[in-house]
Protein backbone atom coordinates (compact mmCIF):
# COMPACT_ATOMS: atom_id res chain seq x y z
CA UNK A 1 0.00 0.00 0.00
CA UNK A 2 1.35 3.60 -0.70
CA UNK A 3 -0.06 5.84 1.42
CA UNK A 4 0.25 8.71 -0.78
CA UNK A 5 -0.77 6.63 -4.35
CA UNK A 6 -3.80 7.98 -5.89
CA UNK A 7 -6.52 4.78 -5.25
CA UNK A 8 -4.94 5.04 -1.65
CA UNK A 9 -5.94 8.97 -1.27
CA UNK A 10 -9.54 8.37 -3.00
CA UNK A 11 -10.28 5.61 -0.69
CA UNK A 12 -9.11 8.57 2.03
CA UNK A 13 -11.40 11.00 0.47
CA UNK A 14 -14.36 8.59 0.64
CA UNK A 15 -14.04 8.20 4.17
CA UNK A 16 -14.45 11.83 4.91
CA UNK A 17 -17.24 12.04 2.48
CA UNK A 18 -18.89 9.19 4.86
CA UNK A 19 -17.82 11.57 7.15
CA UNK A 20 -19.45 14.70 6.21
CA UNK A 21 -23.17 12.52 5.15
CA UNK A 22 -23.55 11.41 8.76
CA UNK A 23 -22.33 14.74 10.23
CA UNK A 24 -23.39 17.60 7.95
CA UNK A 25 -26.22 16.67 6.09
CA UNK A 26 -28.97 17.20 9.06
CA UNK A 27 -27.29 21.36 10.26
CA UNK A 28 -29.42 23.69 10.56
CA UNK A 29 -27.53 26.26 8.60
CA UNK A 30 -27.70 23.62 5.36
CA UNK A 31 -31.46 22.52 5.93
CA UNK A 32 -32.24 25.97 5.56
CA UNK A 33 -29.97 27.57 3.15
CA UNK A 34 -30.24 24.13 1.01
CA UNK A 35 -33.73 23.02 1.36
CA UNK A 36 -35.94 25.69 2.46
CA UNK A 37 -34.50 28.90 1.15
CA UNK A 38 -35.11 27.90 -2.32
CA UNK A 39 -38.07 26.01 -1.90
CA UNK A 40 -39.98 29.70 -0.35
CA UNK A 41 -38.09 31.44 -2.88
CA UNK A 42 -39.66 29.04 -5.80
CA UNK A 43 -42.64 29.32 -3.96
CA UNK A 44 -42.95 33.41 -4.29
CA UNK A 45 -42.11 33.06 -7.47
CA UNK A 46 -45.22 30.74 -8.26
CA UNK A 47 -47.48 32.81 -6.79
CA UNK A 48 -46.53 35.68 -8.46
CA UNK A 49 -45.94 34.36 -12.06
CA UNK A 50 -49.22 32.46 -12.49
CA UNK A 51 -48.94 33.00 -16.69
CA UNK A 52 -45.43 30.70 -17.29
CA UNK A 53 -46.23 27.47 -17.83
CA UNK A 54 -45.18 24.49 -15.23
CA UNK A 55 -42.65 22.87 -17.20
CA UNK A 56 -40.64 26.32 -17.10
CA UNK A 57 -41.13 26.42 -13.37
CA UNK A 58 -40.41 22.90 -12.63
CA UNK A 59 -37.30 23.39 -14.62
CA UNK A 60 -36.22 26.52 -12.79
CA UNK A 61 -36.93 24.84 -9.66
CA UNK A 62 -34.68 21.86 -10.37
CA UNK A 63 -32.17 24.18 -11.27
CA UNK A 64 -32.54 26.16 -7.83
CA UNK A 65 -32.67 23.25 -5.91
CA UNK A 66 -29.26 21.76 -7.22
CA UNK A 67 -27.71 24.88 -6.92
CA UNK A 68 -29.02 25.73 -3.20
CA UNK A 69 -28.02 22.24 -2.00
CA UNK A 70 -24.76 21.44 -3.65
CA UNK A 71 -23.64 24.79 -2.94
CA UNK A 72 -25.00 24.38 0.99
CA UNK A 73 -22.76 21.89 2.28
CA UNK A 74 -19.50 22.38 1.13
CA UNK A 75 -18.96 26.10 2.60
CA UNK A 76 -19.71 25.04 6.29
CA UNK A 77 -17.59 22.06 6.19
CA UNK A 78 -14.28 23.65 6.52
CA UNK A 79 -15.56 27.01 9.25
CA UNK A 80 -16.99 24.10 11.03
CA UNK A 81 -14.26 21.47 11.63
CA UNK A 82 -11.46 24.48 11.82
CA UNK A 83 -13.81 25.67 15.06
CA UNK A 84 -14.30 22.57 16.23
CA UNK A 85 -10.65 22.12 15.95
CA UNK A 86 -11.25 18.58 14.06
CA UNK A 87 -9.63 20.05 10.94
CA UNK A 88 -6.04 19.65 13.35
CA UNK A 89 -7.16 15.83 13.25
CA UNK A 90 -7.27 15.98 9.78
CA UNK A 91 -4.32 17.85 8.97
CA UNK A 92 -2.07 15.44 10.98
CA UNK A 93 -3.29 12.38 9.11
CA UNK A 94 -2.08 10.88 5.84
CA UNK A 95 -4.24 12.21 3.87
CA UNK A 96 -3.40 15.47 1.18
CA UNK A 97 -5.48 18.52 1.37
CA UNK A 98 -7.24 17.67 -2.04
CA UNK A 99 -8.00 14.68 -0.78
CA UNK A 100 -10.16 16.24 2.07
CA UNK A 101 -11.21 18.74 -0.10
CA UNK A 102 -12.30 16.05 -3.06
CA UNK A 103 -14.02 13.95 -0.18
CA UNK A 104 -16.14 17.38 0.88
CA UNK A 105 -17.29 17.65 -2.65
CA UNK A 106 -18.40 14.16 -2.87
CA UNK A 107 -20.52 14.23 0.12
CA UNK A 108 -21.95 18.19 -1.44
CA UNK A 109 -22.48 16.27 -4.67
CA UNK A 110 -24.44 13.59 -3.38
CA UNK A 111 -26.56 15.84 -1.31
CA UNK A 112 -27.12 18.31 -4.49
CA UNK A 113 -28.45 15.01 -6.38
CA UNK A 114 -30.50 13.64 -3.61
CA UNK A 115 -32.44 16.64 -3.31
CA UNK A 116 -32.33 17.70 -7.00
CA UNK A 117 -33.93 14.16 -7.77
CA UNK A 118 -36.68 14.52 -5.79
CA UNK A 119 -38.10 17.43 -7.41
CA UNK A 120 -37.59 15.96 -10.47
CA UNK A 121 -39.63 13.64 -9.18
CA UNK A 122 -42.11 16.55 -7.93
CA UNK A 123 -41.88 17.72 -11.63
CA UNK A 124 -42.97 14.19 -12.88
CA UNK A 125 -46.07 14.27 -10.18
CA UNK A 126 -47.21 17.33 -11.35
CA UNK A 127 -47.66 15.98 -15.14
CA UNK A 128 -44.47 17.70 -16.27
CA UNK A 129 -43.37 15.48 -19.16
CA UNK A 130 -39.96 14.75 -19.01
CA UNK A 131 -38.21 14.67 -22.63
CA UNK A 132 -34.61 13.88 -22.07
CA UNK A 133 -33.43 11.70 -19.05
CA UNK A 134 -30.57 11.00 -19.69
CA UNK A 135 -28.97 14.35 -20.89
CA UNK A 136 -30.57 15.78 -17.51
CA UNK A 137 -29.36 12.77 -15.65
CA UNK A 138 -25.88 14.13 -16.79
CA UNK A 139 -26.03 17.49 -16.66
CA UNK A 140 -27.37 17.34 -12.68
CA UNK A 141 -23.92 14.86 -12.36
CA UNK A 142 -21.86 17.37 -13.90
CA UNK A 143 -23.27 20.30 -12.36
CA UNK A 144 -23.51 18.94 -9.20
CA UNK A 145 -20.14 18.45 -9.13
CA UNK A 146 -19.04 22.22 -10.54
CA UNK A 147 -21.91 23.79 -7.74
CA UNK A 148 -20.15 21.78 -4.97
CA UNK A 149 -17.02 23.45 -6.26
CA UNK A 150 -18.17 26.30 -6.03
CA UNK A 151 -19.31 25.98 -2.58
CA UNK A 152 -15.58 24.55 -1.77
CA UNK A 153 -14.21 28.12 -3.00
CA UNK A 154 -16.70 30.16 -1.20
CA UNK A 155 -14.98 28.23 2.19
CA UNK A 156 -11.46 29.31 1.05
CA UNK A 157 -11.34 33.00 3.15
CA UNK A 158 -9.49 30.70 6.40
CA UNK A 159 -12.52 31.88 9.19
CA UNK A 160 -13.68 29.29 11.04
CA UNK A 161 -16.74 30.65 11.80
CA UNK A 162 -19.72 29.10 9.47
CA UNK A 163 -22.22 32.33 9.57
CA UNK A 164 -19.66 34.50 7.78
CA UNK A 165 -18.96 31.91 5.16
CA UNK A 166 -22.41 31.68 4.89
CA UNK A 167 -23.18 34.86 4.42
CA UNK A 168 -20.66 35.19 2.06
CA UNK A 169 -22.07 32.56 -0.06
CA UNK A 170 -25.47 34.03 0.51
CA UNK A 171 -24.09 37.50 -1.07
CA UNK A 172 -22.91 35.60 -4.49
CA UNK A 173 -25.78 32.99 -4.75
CA UNK A 174 -28.76 35.04 -4.73
CA UNK A 175 -27.51 37.21 -7.36
CA UNK A 176 -26.21 34.49 -9.56
CA UNK A 177 -29.89 32.71 -9.26
CA UNK A 178 -31.27 36.34 -10.74
CA UNK A 179 -28.85 35.91 -13.83
CA UNK A 180 -28.98 32.79 -14.93
CA UNK A 181 -32.50 32.17 -16.79
CA UNK A 182 -34.31 30.69 -13.83
CA UNK A 183 -36.87 33.62 -13.59
CA UNK A 184 -36.30 35.06 -16.41
CA UNK A 185 -35.78 33.55 -19.79
CA UNK A 186 -32.66 33.99 -21.83
CA UNK A 187 -34.11 35.07 -24.46
CA UNK A 188 -35.81 38.13 -22.84
CA UNK A 189 -32.60 39.29 -21.28
CA UNK A 190 -31.73 42.69 -21.90
CA UNK A 191 -27.93 42.11 -23.70
CA UNK A 192 -25.52 43.41 -20.46
CA UNK A 193 -28.19 40.79 -18.84
CA UNK A 194 -26.94 38.23 -21.08
CA UNK A 195 -23.63 39.37 -20.75
CA UNK A 196 -23.53 38.21 -17.02
CA UNK A 197 -25.50 35.44 -17.52
CA UNK A 198 -22.91 33.55 -19.41
CA UNK A 199 -20.75 33.86 -17.30
CA UNK A 200 -22.67 31.98 -14.37
CA UNK A 201 -22.16 28.18 -15.01
CA UNK A 202 -25.74 27.77 -13.46
CA UNK A 203 -27.08 29.45 -16.60
CA UNK A 204 -26.20 26.72 -18.54
CA UNK A 205 -27.28 23.97 -16.11
CA UNK A 206 -30.46 25.79 -16.32
CA UNK A 207 -30.72 25.62 -19.97
CA UNK A 208 -30.11 21.84 -19.76
CA UNK A 209 -32.68 21.13 -17.69
CA UNK A 210 -35.15 23.29 -19.67
CA UNK A 211 -34.06 21.36 -22.96
CA UNK A 212 -34.81 18.05 -20.90
CA UNK A 213 -38.29 19.50 -19.93
CA UNK A 214 -39.64 21.03 -22.89
CA UNK A 215 -37.47 20.59 -25.33
CA UNK A 216 -36.02 24.55 -26.15
CA UNK A 217 -33.14 25.84 -25.20
CA UNK A 218 -30.95 29.11 -25.56
CA UNK A 219 -27.56 27.56 -26.40
CA UNK A 220 -26.62 23.76 -28.02
CA UNK A 221 -26.82 21.29 -24.64
CA UNK A 222 -23.19 20.02 -25.84
CA UNK A 223 -22.14 23.57 -25.29
CA UNK A 224 -24.26 23.26 -22.33
CA UNK A 225 -22.26 20.31 -20.86
CA UNK A 226 -18.79 21.25 -22.09
CA UNK A 227 -19.06 24.74 -20.37
CA UNK A 228 -20.28 23.23 -17.56
CA UNK A 229 -17.56 20.30 -17.42
CA UNK A 230 -14.89 22.96 -18.05
CA UNK A 231 -16.18 25.29 -14.92
CA UNK A 232 -16.01 22.16 -12.68
CA UNK A 233 -12.21 21.69 -14.12
CA UNK A 234 -11.47 24.71 -13.21
CA UNK A 235 -13.23 25.83 -10.40
CA UNK A 236 -11.82 22.22 -8.56
CA UNK A 237 -8.12 22.78 -9.43
CA UNK A 238 -8.93 26.26 -7.88
CA UNK A 239 -10.60 25.81 -4.90
CA UNK A 240 -7.90 22.46 -4.22
CA UNK A 241 -4.65 25.16 -4.58
CA UNK A 242 -6.14 27.87 -2.76
CA UNK A 243 -7.81 25.64 0.13
CA UNK A 244 -3.62 23.92 0.41
CA UNK A 245 -2.53 27.62 0.68
CA UNK A 246 -5.03 29.13 3.13
CA UNK A 247 -5.91 25.57 5.53
CA UNK A 248 -2.65 26.43 7.57
CA UNK A 249 -4.17 29.59 8.17
CA UNK A 250 -7.28 28.00 10.17
CA UNK A 251 -4.95 25.73 12.67
CA UNK B 1 19.51 3.47 16.58
CA UNK B 2 18.57 5.65 14.17
CA UNK B 3 16.25 8.78 14.66
CA UNK B 4 12.89 9.12 14.64
CA UNK B 5 12.54 12.70 14.51
CA UNK B 6 15.88 15.13 13.25
CA UNK B 7 15.10 18.68 13.10
CA UNK B 8 17.48 21.15 12.07
CA UNK B 9 16.84 25.00 12.28
CA UNK B 10 13.08 24.76 12.30
CA UNK B 11 11.48 28.64 12.30
CA UNK B 12 8.19 29.77 12.66
CA UNK B 13 7.18 33.41 12.53
CA UNK B 14 3.58 34.58 13.20
CA UNK B 15 3.91 38.47 12.46
CA UNK B 16 6.63 39.84 14.09
CA UNK B 17 6.82 37.40 16.46
CA UNK B 18 9.44 34.69 16.13
CA UNK B 19 7.38 31.37 17.94
CA UNK B 20 10.00 28.78 17.20
CA UNK B 21 14.18 30.06 16.65
CA UNK B 22 16.33 27.65 14.48
CA UNK B 23 15.34 24.83 16.68
CA UNK B 24 17.16 22.02 16.45
CA UNK B 25 17.25 18.29 18.05
CA UNK B 26 17.05 14.72 17.58
CA UNK B 27 15.00 12.15 19.46
CA UNK B 28 15.91 8.63 19.03
CA UNK B 29 13.81 5.55 18.08
CA UNK B 30 12.27 3.88 21.55
CA UNK B 31 13.18 6.93 23.47
CA UNK B 32 10.12 9.19 25.87
CA UNK B 33 11.31 13.06 24.57
CA UNK B 34 9.93 15.01 26.76
CA UNK B 35 9.52 18.87 25.38
CA UNK B 36 9.16 21.29 27.92
CA UNK B 37 8.63 25.47 28.00
CA UNK B 38 6.87 27.87 29.97
CA UNK B 39 3.63 29.17 28.30
CA UNK B 40 4.55 30.50 24.95
CA UNK B 41 7.66 29.27 24.13
CA UNK B 42 6.92 27.70 20.82
CA UNK B 43 6.03 24.05 22.51
CA UNK B 44 2.89 23.27 20.19
CA UNK B 45 3.92 25.46 17.24
CA UNK B 46 6.98 23.01 17.38
CA UNK B 47 4.57 20.04 17.52
CA UNK B 48 2.15 21.43 14.74
CA UNK B 49 5.10 21.93 12.41
CA UNK B 50 6.61 18.21 13.47
CA UNK B 51 3.05 16.49 12.91
CA UNK B 52 2.63 18.81 9.88
CA UNK B 53 -0.57 20.54 10.37
CA UNK B 54 1.22 24.50 9.99
CA UNK B 55 4.53 24.51 7.19
CA UNK B 56 7.90 26.03 8.85
CA UNK B 57 9.11 29.36 7.59
CA UNK B 58 12.78 27.98 7.40
CA UNK B 59 14.42 24.45 9.08
CA UNK B 60 13.60 20.93 8.30
CA UNK B 61 12.47 18.35 10.08
CA UNK B 62 12.44 14.74 9.19
CA UNK B 63 10.30 12.06 11.00
CA UNK B 64 10.83 7.93 10.32
CA UNK B 65 12.65 8.89 7.43
CA UNK B 66 10.54 10.75 5.67
CA UNK B 67 10.70 15.10 5.32
CA UNK B 68 7.02 16.08 6.52
CA UNK B 69 7.20 19.36 4.05
CA UNK B 70 8.40 17.09 1.22
CA UNK B 71 6.64 13.69 1.93
CA UNK B 72 3.74 14.41 4.48
CA UNK B 73 1.59 11.34 3.73
CA UNK B 74 4.42 8.74 4.21
CA UNK B 75 5.42 10.84 7.31
CA UNK B 76 2.16 10.92 8.49
CA UNK B 77 1.29 7.51 8.09
CA UNK B 78 3.67 6.41 10.57
CA UNK B 79 2.63 8.44 14.17
CA UNK B 80 0.07 9.20 15.98
CA UNK B 81 -1.23 12.47 17.24
CA UNK B 82 -3.24 13.36 20.33
CA UNK B 83 -3.43 16.92 20.84
CA UNK B 84 -4.27 19.06 23.72
CA UNK B 85 -8.04 19.98 23.06
CA UNK B 86 -9.67 16.87 22.50
CA UNK B 87 -10.11 16.76 18.29
CA UNK B 88 -12.81 13.72 18.16
CA UNK B 89 -15.77 14.18 16.16
CA UNK B 90 -18.73 14.77 18.75
CA UNK B 91 -21.65 13.96 16.26
CA UNK B 92 -20.24 10.74 16.22
CA UNK B 93 -20.00 7.79 18.11
CA UNK B 94 -16.53 7.08 19.75
CA UNK B 95 -16.71 3.46 17.30
CA UNK B 96 -17.30 5.54 14.22
CA UNK B 97 -14.87 8.00 15.07
CA UNK B 98 -12.59 4.76 15.43
CA UNK B 99 -13.28 3.43 11.82
CA UNK B 100 -13.29 6.66 10.31
CA UNK B 101 -9.25 7.08 11.82
CA UNK B 102 -9.18 2.97 10.14
CA UNK B 103 -10.10 4.36 7.17
CA UNK B 104 -8.15 7.68 6.90
CA UNK B 105 -4.66 5.08 8.03
CA UNK B 106 -5.76 2.33 4.99
CA UNK B 107 -6.27 -0.09 7.77
CA UNK B 108 -8.59 -3.09 6.50
CA UNK B 109 -11.73 -3.00 7.87
CA UNK B 110 -11.51 -6.38 10.18
CA UNK B 111 -8.34 -5.08 11.40
CA UNK B 112 -9.47 -1.63 12.65
CA UNK B 113 -12.22 -3.26 14.47
CA UNK B 114 -9.78 -5.72 15.96
CA UNK B 115 -7.91 -3.06 16.77
CA UNK B 116 -10.84 -0.04 18.31
CA UNK B 117 -12.37 -3.65 20.80
CA UNK B 118 -8.79 -3.68 22.03
CA UNK B 119 -8.66 -0.27 22.29
CA UNK B 120 -11.71 0.99 24.41
CA UNK B 121 -11.33 -1.96 26.36
CA UNK B 122 -7.90 -1.34 27.57
CA UNK B 123 -9.02 2.57 28.14
CA UNK B 124 -12.15 1.35 29.66
CA UNK B 125 -14.46 2.85 27.19
CA UNK B 126 -15.88 -0.22 25.61
CA UNK B 127 -19.34 -0.14 27.36
CA UNK B 128 -19.82 3.47 25.42
CA UNK B 129 -19.15 3.01 22.15
CA UNK B 130 -22.03 3.86 20.37
CA UNK B 131 -22.56 6.79 22.22
CA UNK B 132 -21.80 10.23 20.66
CA UNK B 133 -18.64 11.63 22.02
CA UNK B 134 -20.72 14.87 23.02
CA UNK B 135 -21.71 13.41 26.18
CA UNK B 136 -18.11 12.12 26.80
CA UNK B 137 -16.44 13.64 29.98
CA UNK B 138 -13.17 15.47 29.49
CA UNK B 139 -11.15 12.51 30.40
CA UNK B 140 -13.12 10.06 28.46
CA UNK B 141 -12.50 12.01 25.04
CA UNK B 142 -8.70 12.34 26.09
CA UNK B 143 -8.99 8.62 26.47
CA UNK B 144 -11.07 8.07 23.12
CA UNK B 145 -8.08 10.84 21.35
CA UNK B 146 -5.22 8.47 22.81
CA UNK B 147 -7.09 5.22 21.23
CA UNK B 148 -7.56 7.15 17.53
CA UNK B 149 -3.87 8.08 17.73
CA UNK B 150 -3.03 4.85 18.56
CA UNK B 151 -4.80 2.19 16.31
CA UNK B 152 -2.73 2.19 13.24
CA UNK B 153 -0.07 0.82 15.89
CA UNK B 154 2.07 3.99 15.09
CA UNK B 155 5.84 3.81 15.70
CA UNK B 156 5.56 7.34 16.71
CA UNK B 157 3.31 9.04 19.06
CA UNK B 158 3.33 12.63 19.72
CA UNK B 159 1.07 13.93 22.90
CA UNK B 160 0.24 17.40 24.07
CA UNK B 161 -0.43 17.90 27.19
CA UNK B 162 -1.95 14.42 27.82
CA UNK B 163 -2.73 14.33 31.12
CA UNK B 164 -3.57 18.49 31.72
CA UNK B 165 -6.74 18.62 33.87
CA UNK B 166 -7.38 14.85 33.93
CA UNK B 167 -8.55 13.26 36.98
CA UNK B 168 -5.71 11.04 38.72
CA UNK B 169 -7.22 7.89 37.22
CA UNK B 170 -7.20 8.69 33.36
CA UNK B 171 -4.08 10.47 34.03
CA UNK B 172 -2.77 7.07 35.76
CA UNK B 173 -4.08 5.14 32.97
CA UNK B 174 -2.83 7.24 30.19
CA UNK B 175 0.55 7.15 31.32
CA UNK B 176 0.69 3.51 32.47
CA UNK B 177 -0.12 2.83 28.73
CA UNK B 178 2.48 5.05 27.03
CA UNK B 179 4.88 3.44 29.38
CA UNK B 180 3.87 0.08 28.20
CA UNK B 181 3.61 1.48 24.93
CA UNK B 182 7.41 2.48 25.15
CA UNK B 183 8.59 -0.90 26.39
CA UNK B 184 7.05 -2.20 23.03
CA UNK B 185 9.22 -0.15 21.17
CA UNK B 186 7.40 3.20 20.29
CA UNK B 187 8.96 6.51 20.37
CA UNK B 188 7.37 9.18 22.05
CA UNK B 189 6.89 12.78 22.22
CA UNK B 190 5.59 14.18 24.95
CA UNK B 191 4.94 18.02 25.14
CA UNK B 192 3.88 18.87 28.94
CA UNK B 193 4.15 21.27 31.99
CA UNK B 194 4.17 18.87 34.48
CA UNK B 195 7.64 18.23 36.04
CA UNK B 196 7.23 14.74 37.72
CA UNK B 197 5.61 13.27 34.81
CA UNK B 198 8.39 14.43 32.64
CA UNK B 199 11.12 13.63 35.75
CA UNK B 200 9.37 10.16 35.51
CA UNK B 201 8.39 9.14 32.53
CA UNK B 202 10.95 10.69 29.80
CA UNK B 203 14.78 9.66 29.03
CA UNK B 204 15.31 12.95 27.75
CA UNK B 205 13.74 16.51 27.91
CA UNK B 206 14.39 19.43 25.82
CA UNK B 207 13.25 22.86 27.36
CA UNK B 208 12.67 25.65 25.25
CA UNK B 209 12.39 29.30 25.89
CA UNK B 210 10.67 32.28 23.69
CA UNK B 211 11.40 29.96 21.11
CA UNK B 212 15.16 29.12 21.14
CA UNK B 213 16.00 25.21 22.75
CA UNK B 214 17.90 26.11 26.05
CA UNK B 215 18.51 22.53 27.11
CA UNK B 216 18.51 19.00 25.55
CA UNK B 217 19.71 16.48 27.87
CA UNK B 218 18.25 13.20 30.74
CA UNK B 219 16.50 14.64 33.05
CA UNK B 220 19.21 13.37 36.37
CA UNK B 221 22.21 15.08 34.08
CA UNK B 222 20.00 18.33 34.11
CA UNK B 223 19.64 18.44 37.29
CA UNK B 224 23.32 17.76 37.70
CA UNK B 225 24.28 20.32 35.68
CA UNK B 226 22.62 22.92 36.69
CA UNK B 227 24.14 22.70 40.63
CA UNK B 228 27.73 22.45 40.46
CA UNK B 229 27.90 21.47 43.76
CA UNK B 230 25.82 18.77 45.50
CA UNK B 231 24.73 18.54 48.91
CA UNK B 232 24.35 15.36 51.18
CA UNK B 233 22.95 14.82 53.82
CA UNK B 234 24.08 11.86 56.35
CA UNK B 235 23.55 10.90 59.67
CA UNK B 236 25.14 8.41 61.73
CA UNK B 237 24.62 6.37 64.87
CA UNK B 238 27.13 7.81 66.60
CA UNK B 239 29.25 10.88 67.79
CA UNK B 240 32.02 11.20 64.78
CA UNK B 241 34.47 13.99 64.51
CA UNK B 242 32.84 16.67 62.03
CA UNK B 243 36.33 17.67 61.04
CA UNK B 244 37.65 14.73 59.59
CA UNK B 245 34.17 14.84 57.49
CA UNK B 246 35.66 17.72 55.85
CA UNK B 247 38.99 16.00 55.01
CA UNK B 248 37.63 13.38 53.59
CA UNK B 249 38.17 13.33 49.41
CA UNK B 250 35.36 15.03 46.95
CA UNK B 251 34.05 16.49 50.07
CA UNK B 252 34.09 20.62 50.27
CA UNK B 253 32.27 21.07 53.82
CA UNK B 254 30.33 19.97 56.22
CA UNK B 255 28.20 21.38 58.69
CA UNK B 256 25.67 19.72 61.39
CA UNK B 257 22.17 20.63 61.68
CA UNK B 258 20.46 18.51 64.46
CA UNK B 259 21.72 15.25 63.99
CA UNK B 260 22.69 15.29 60.55
CA UNK B 261 25.37 16.41 58.35
CA UNK B 262 25.42 18.70 55.55
CA UNK B 263 28.25 17.93 52.85
CA UNK B 264 28.71 19.55 50.16
CA UNK B 265 31.01 18.17 47.40
CA UNK B 266 32.20 18.77 44.29
CA UNK B 267 32.24 14.86 43.36
CA UNK B 268 29.44 13.50 44.70
CA UNK B 269 30.55 9.92 43.46
CA UNK B 270 33.33 10.58 45.40
CA UNK B 271 32.32 11.98 48.47
CA UNK B 272 30.05 9.02 48.49
CA UNK B 273 32.19 6.28 48.44
CA UNK B 274 34.34 8.02 51.26
CA UNK B 275 31.69 8.49 53.18
CA UNK B 276 31.02 4.75 53.02
CA UNK B 277 34.76 4.21 53.98
CA UNK B 278 34.97 6.96 56.53
CA UNK B 279 31.68 5.00 58.73
CA UNK B 280 33.36 1.73 58.35
CA UNK B 281 36.93 3.33 59.59
CA UNK B 282 35.09 4.76 62.65
CA UNK B 283 33.10 1.92 63.31
CA UNK B 284 29.92 4.25 62.82
CA UNK B 285 26.96 2.93 60.87
CA UNK B 286 25.07 4.98 58.30
CA UNK B 287 21.44 5.93 59.58
CA UNK B 288 20.57 7.98 56.68
CA UNK B 289 22.19 8.53 53.73
CA UNK B 290 20.27 11.16 51.54
CA UNK B 291 21.72 13.24 47.87
CA UNK B 292 19.81 16.41 47.68
CA UNK B 293 19.87 16.74 43.97
CA UNK B 294 17.76 19.85 42.84
CA UNK B 295 14.39 18.75 40.81
CA UNK B 296 13.60 19.15 37.53
CA UNK B 297 11.31 21.53 38.19
CA UNK B 298 14.43 23.73 39.93
CA UNK B 299 16.75 22.52 36.33
CA UNK B 300 13.58 23.94 34.64
CA UNK B 301 13.45 27.22 36.57
CA UNK B 302 16.83 27.83 36.51
CA UNK B 303 17.03 27.17 32.38
CA UNK B 304 14.36 28.96 31.66
CA UNK B 305 14.82 32.63 33.72
CA UNK B 306 18.79 31.98 32.63
CA UNK B 307 17.74 32.65 29.10
CA UNK B 308 15.02 34.79 29.73
CA UNK B 309 15.65 38.26 28.06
Amino acid sequence: MNPAGFSEQMRRAWAIAKKDIRIYYFKGPVLIFGIFMPVFLFLAFLMGSRQLPLSFLVSGLVGMALFFTATAVSPAIFPWEGQAKTLERLASCPIMVEAIVFGDMIASTLFGIGITLITVIIGLALGVPLLHVITLLVSILVAACCFSAIGMLLAVPPTNVPSNIMMLSSLIKFPLVFISGIFIPLQQMPPWGLALAVCSPLTYFTDVVRYSFTGANYFPVLVDVVVLGVFTVVFTAGTMFLHKRTMPKRM
Amino acid sequence: MSDAIAVTHLTKTFGPNVAVDHVSFSVQEGEIFGFLGPNGAGKTTTTRMLTGVIPPDAGKATILGHDIRSEPVLAKQGFGVVPETSNAYTDLTAWQNLMLMGELYGLPRARASERASNLLGTLGLIERKDQKVQAYSKGMKQRLILAMALLHEPRLLFLDEPTSGLDVQSSQMILSLLRDLNQAGATIFLTTHNMEEANRLCHRVGIIRAGKLVAVDAPEKLKAAIEKVHRIEVSFDREIPGDALTTLPGVTSASRTGDKWQITAENRDAALRSLVVFSQQHGATIVTLNTLVVSLDDAFLRLTQEASP
